[in-house]
Parts: structure tokens; C-alpha cells; sequence
């Protein structure tokens, strides 16, 4: 087997926030670490999972990558470019091949623009396309979203909130990325709404040749949806593998745990579980612990977990884990 | 074993700007001693409404009870004074809201809101319920229990919070326990924490509960029957094994099956629900899962089912058989 195209290396990305004091003089007093020294890569056509509990920084990975936060230090490569060090006109012209769609379909939508708008703006903005050629290209996108082009007129609060999810898709779409940060896009919308916006990502990737970035909380989406998995934990990445791999064959405590705590929805299943609960909250990203960031909460936490940071390593092939443990 | 709260044919309006939202439209069920009850559905079907409506806790106007009884211990909840139902609200009914947040008063100390309903309901004095308060804190699993009284609620965490609210719901002891998406906003590692918690009070108070939600995952592993909602209609009533394994709405079908599986080895595409969820701003006159059902024969555009019975202690309001496709003998 030929070993695929990477289309993204991030290379020990760390993203900072500085916490200040002062109105006039701003001190920096210290610094929320929600990114803190993460690699990995995402091959070409590829789903890339990213997962954890909120507050985790896999926000922040996914608008680092997009250069939406510039990081604090370390290396986003796309397409053979660090775009870390990108700026002005470069960087504008990079980034439309990497788009991201958001969350809250109720808060990313301009509510004064039409759907026509929202769509085009993208290409009048990147000056793709023009005119008429613009226009039938948003009713192209709406069609290939599922919506009718005669949608093209409205205004967001005229749609649902899958809709709206379709609108955004829709967007990201009219450059012709390569890359697309799908930032929780399922986790506002209703249960059977989900299953829509799913399949649809799914056909898009497969007629476009897209690759996702896919951020979510929702294990058995990622699961579902990924083809490889990568857990996050108060900044650092715990564990990266394979989908199947990953929920057959977990290694990380923290991701034993998080797997056991996922409810089944089949109560035969659910009476058998054995649940790994885990003590207390996630500490403060201000003041990460030291050694191994998981050891306050570690079921298994030795005396070296304290003093020294795990290595982030290859324990078999493609699965990657960071645990002195294993 | 007996009912402990019996709600027939509750029907629940809001009046809007746009009209009259039929938010809940003639919900009908018991609730045995010490059972856990599951209500499902997605936003807008209802399930908060009917909860609400049964404790009178509907902003009136916009909303209004205009029909139904809910009747616990002989008498009928919506038909009580204002000072009845306050004595039965928060002491032997009691709530536990989504948002841990935004349910608590952020100027008073946790020990003053846990502490409140022993003075109110039992007629503790401020030491003697404070002395409570601290022990019930300890039970959900707040550790410096006696130290944290004084601290008000922003210096506790979400899934910290959330057991607050489960020591002020408790407090008092009471029968039955209504949480609505208690673990929605937590996650997924807390939301384990708190279900496993609530199901050891469970069984120590031995309480009945009913239990919101719109994640059929956690249901599953907590309730002993489950009403599926929609439209502001229940639709499917079953004992939780029966429910996931023997779905006989298909609408229950299409969620079960919309849901990713955590023990699927292929990928398979997820079936998907066509369509969108009903506007409520008229009662339909005939079943309101039709437009987006892939079943539907002509009757179920004629006429609105009612549950029927098509098994032991279940129901569901459908007129197809979804083994066969052919309407119900």
C-alpha cells in the first residue's frame, strides 16, 4: 500500500491566551493554555476526528490550523506551506482552500444578507466568480446542499436550524476547498436533523474529494463519521488512532474512561456496562498539572506522572499515545 | 405496584405573535411508586411543557392548562390553590432544571438555597437546616461540604452545580423527582457522574422519577418505561427493553436508527428523518408524523391515532404496522 498524501502537518502547535491586569498598562499576568504542543496530520480525502470535553482546546486546534487565532508557536503545514508564517495576500489566498463550518447555525448566519448573499459572498470577496456566472453558482451549491436555488432570495430566520446548518455548508463550499474545520456542526440541531447534516458531509466528501477536520463532543458521531480519531485533553492530544482501533482497543485512561461513559442507547447493552467514573472536574487550562496533564483524575496515576510530561508516542503502528503507563 | 401520579388528557396553548402554539395536546400517564419514567423527544414536542403544566409552573399568559387533570394523592394538582400546590412543589414534588446556572440566585449562598425548603415546608429553624443542608451536599458528593455553605454559585463548577441542585431537589425527601435534561449541558464524563449518582439516591430514598430528555442513550440505561413525544402528542409508550427492541412507531424507528452505534463494526449510512418537525400552530386532524412518515396510508391523513394497544403495557399511536406496512387490524 502506497502511503497517502498529507494534506495538513501541525507541528508542535501551541495557542496561548494572555490573561491581563491593568486598564491603561496591560500586564500579562499569565496565560490560558488551551493548546499546548500538539501534532498530528490529516491525509488527503480523510476524516480526522477530534474529540474531547469542552474546554479541551479543540476549538482552538481547529481555528489555529485556519489561522484564525495565530498560534503561539509551531508550524501548520498545508499544502506544502507553513502558514504560520503566512501573512497579508498569501495567507488570504491559502485560506480558500480551507474553510470551516460553525456550530450555531443561528449565530454564523449574517441575518441582514440573503441566503444568496451569505453564499456569494465568498466569491465576490475572493473574486472567483462574477455576475451571473456568481448566481448560478449559489443556486448550484443550494442544489448540491439540498435546498431549492429559489432559497437564494430568502433570509436566514425564514429556515430551520438543519437548514441553516445547509446554508453554512453551502458556503464553505463556494471556494472549492480542500480542507473543511467542521467545528461541532450536528451538536445544536435535533436528533433526527443530525442524521441529515451527516450524510450529507458524507456525500459531499465522497462526490468532492473533501477532507474534514470533524471537532464534536458526540463520541458516537466521531465514531461514526471519522476515519481516524484523535483525543483531546486539557490542551494536549492523549491519543490518536484509527477509528476501530481507537474504541476497540482504547489505551489512554482518559479515553477508557470517556469511552465507558457514553451512554448506548439499548438498555440490554447498558445493564452489562461497567462504567469507569471518573473523580472531580477538569482543572484550570491557566494552571495546567504538572507532568501528565490527565494525573489528577488518573485512576492509575504513579509517582512519575507528576514529574514528567508523557512523551507523545507511536506505541503500535498508527496508534499514538501519550500515557507513561502503557 | 400503586400510582403515584396519574395526568389525563393535559392540553397546553401559548398564544404568540404568529398564533396559538398547540404545545401540548391531550398527554395522558401514570407514574408508579418508586418507577423511573423516561420522557423523550426533541425540542418543541412537549415533554418540558407537560411537566411544567402538571406543576403549574406556566407562565400564564402566554401559556395556559386548558385542559386535563394530573391527580397525586387524591387530589388534582391543576385544580389546587396557589398555596396547595406550593406546599406539594419543591417538598414533595421536586424539580431539577438544564442549566445549573441560570437556576440558581447568584447573590445567595448555596447552604441558604439548599437549606430554603426545610424552612419553608418543615419548619426547620436556620441552624437545624443548615446542619441538613450540609449532610445533603455531602450525599450528591461535594467534598468540604460544611466549608462550601458560604460560597455562592458561581465558584462551583457545571457538574458541581448540578449536584446542588439534585441536594436542594432532595432535600425535603421527596416522592417523585422531575429532571428536565439535567445532564444536557454537562459533559459526557459529569453527565456519568450525575446518572450514576441520581440512580444510587434512587435507590437508597427510593423515589419515582421522571426523566426529560432528548438522548435516547441515557434513557436506556436509567428508566424502567419510556413515552416518546411528538408533535405534542405521546406516541409511543413501552417498558424501556421493549421500547429499544421491539420500536412499534416510526417514528421511534427513525431515531433509533438515525443514531450512531457505538458496537457498529461497518459503516453503514444513517437512516435519516425526512423533513422537519411540526409547527404546532394547529392541531392537525390527522397524525402529525405523517408529512415526514414513509408509511402513512391514507387514513393516518384522515384521522389522528390515539394510542393503541399492541403489546403488555404498550402503546403506540399509529395506524400501520411497521412489520407488515398495512394498517392495524
Amino acid at each position: 500500500m502506497t502511503s497517502p498524501e498529507v494534506l495538513l502537518r501541525v507541528d508542535r502547535l501551541v495557542k496561548h491566551f494572555p490573561i491581563t491586569r491593568g486598564i491603561l498598562i496591560q500586564r500579562q499576568i499569565g496565560a490560558v493554555h488551551a493548546v499546548d504542543d500538539v501534532s498530528f496530520v490529516i491525509y488527503k480525502g480523510e476524516t480526522l476526528g477530534l474529540v474531547g470535553e469542552s474546554g479541551c482546546g479543540k476549538s482552538t486546534t481547529g481555528r489555529t490550523i485556519l489561522q484564525l487565532y495565530r498560534p503561539t508557536s509551531g508550524s501548520v503545514f498545508f499544502e506544502g506551506r507553513d502558514l504560520a508564517k503566512l501573512s497579508g495576500e498569501e495567507l488570504r489566498k491559502t485560506r480558500r482552500r480551507m474553510q470551516m463550518i460553525f456550530q450555531d447555525p443561528y449565530a454564523s448566519l449574517n441575518p441582514r444578507m440573503t441566503v444568496g448573499e451569505i453564499i456569494g459572498e465568498p466569491m465576490l470577496i475572493h473574486n472567483t466568480y462574477s455576475g451571473k456566472a456568481r448566481q448560478e453558482r449559489v443556486e448550484y451549491l443550494l442544489k448540491m446542499v439540498g435546498l431549492s436555488p429559489a432559497f437564494a432570495n430568502r433570509y436566514p430566520h425564514e429556515f430551520s436550524g438543519g437548514q441553516r446548518q445547509r446554508i453554512g455548508v453551502a458556503r464553505a463550499l463556494a471556494l472549492e476547498p480542500s480542507l473543511i474545520v467542521c467545528d461541532e456542526p450536528i451538536s445544536a440541531l435535533d436528533v433526527s436533523i443530525q442524521a441529515q447534516v451527516v450524510n450529507l458531509l458524507e456525500d459531499l466528501q465522497r462526490e468532492l474529494g473533501l477532507t474534514y477536520l470533524f471537532i464534536a463532543h458526540d463520541l458516537s458521531m466521531v465514531r461514526h463519521i471519522s476515519n481516524r480519531v484523535a483525543v483531546m485533553y486539557l490542551g494536549i492530544i492523549a491519543e490518536l488512532a484509527d477509528r476501530l482501533e481507537l474504541y476497540e482497543n482504547p489505551l489512554h485512561p482518559y479515553t477508557q474512561a470517556l469511552l465507558s461513559a457514553v451512554p448506548i442507547p439499548d438498555p440490554i447493552a447498558e445493564e452489562k456496562r461497567q462504567r469507569i467514573i471518573l473523580q472531580g472536574d477538569v482543572p484550570s487550562p491557566v494552571n495546567p498539572p504538572s507532568g501528565c496533564r490527565f494525573r489528577t483524575r488518573c485512576p492509575i496515576a504513579q509517582a512519575i506522572c507528576a514529574e514528567v510530561k508523557p512523551e507523545f508516542r507511536e506505541v503500535k503502528p498508527h496508534h499514538w499515545v501519550a500515557c507513561h503507563m502503557v | 405496584m400503586a400510582d403515584l401520579l396519574t395526568v389525563q388528557g393535559l392540553e397546553t396553548r401559548f398564544r404568540t405573535r404568529e398564533g396559538m402554539v398547540h404545545a401540548v395536546n391531550g398527554v395522558s400517564f401514570a407514574l408508579r411508586e418508586g418507577e423511573t419514567l423516561g420522557i423523550v423527544g426533541e425540542s418543541g414536542c412537549g415533554k418540558s411543557v407537560s411537566v411544567l403544566s402538571m406543576l403549574r409552573l406556566i407562565p400564564t399568559p402566554p401559556g395556559k392548562v386548558v385542559a386535563g387533570s394530573a391527580i397525586y394523592q387524591g387530589k388534582d394538582l391543576l385544580k389546587m390553590t396557589d398555596e396547595e400546590i406550593r406546599q406539594i412543589r419543591g417538598s414533595q414534588i421536586s424539580m431539577v432544571f438544564q442549566d445549573p446556572m441560570t437556576s440558581f440566585n447568584p447573590v445567595l449562598t448555596i447552604g441558604r438555597q439548599v437549606a430554603e425548603p426545610l424552612e419553608i415546608h418543615q419548619g426547620y429553624n436556620r441552624a437545624m437546616a443548615y446542619e441538613r443542608a450540609a449532610e445533603m451536599l455531602n450525599m450528591v458528593g461535594i467534598p468540604r461540604a460544611k466549608e462550601r455553605l458560604g460560597d455562592y454559585p458561581h465558584q462551583f463548577s457545571g457538574g458541581m452545580r448540578q449536584r446542588v441542585m439534585i441536594a436542594m431537589a432532595l432535600i425535603c425527601t421527596p416522592q417523585i423527582l422531575i429532571a428536565d435534561e439535567p445532564t444536557t449541558a454537562l459533559d459526557v464524563t459529569i453527565q456519568a457522574q450525575i446518572v450514576e449518582l441520581v440512580k444510587r439516591l434512587r435507590d437508597e430514598l427510593g423515589m419515582a422519577i421522571i426523566w426529560i430528555t432528548h438522548d435516547l442513550g441515557i434513557i436506556a440505561g436509567l428508566a424502567d418505561r419510556v413515552n416518546v413525544m411528538y408533535g405534542g402528542y405521546i406516541i409511543e409508550e413501552a417498558p424501556v427493553k421493549e421500547l429499544y427492541t421491539n420500536p412499534q412507531h416510526p417514528y421511534t424507528i427513525g431515531l433509533l436508527n438515525s443514531l450512531p452505534r457505538m458496537d457498529e463494526t461497518d459503516h453503514r449510512r444513517l437512516a435519516s428523518i425526512d423533513g422537519l418537525p411540526p409547527v404546532l400552530l394547529e392541531k392537525p386532524g390527522y397524525c402529525p408524523f405523517a408529512p415526514r412518515c414513509h408509511l402513512a396510508v391514507e387514513r393516518c391523513w384522515n384521522e389522528n391515532p390515539s394510542l393503541l394497544r399492541v403489546g403488555d403495557q404498550h402503546t403506540t399511536a399509529c395506524w400501520v404496522d411497521p412489520g407488515t406496512g398495512r394498517e392495524r387490524q
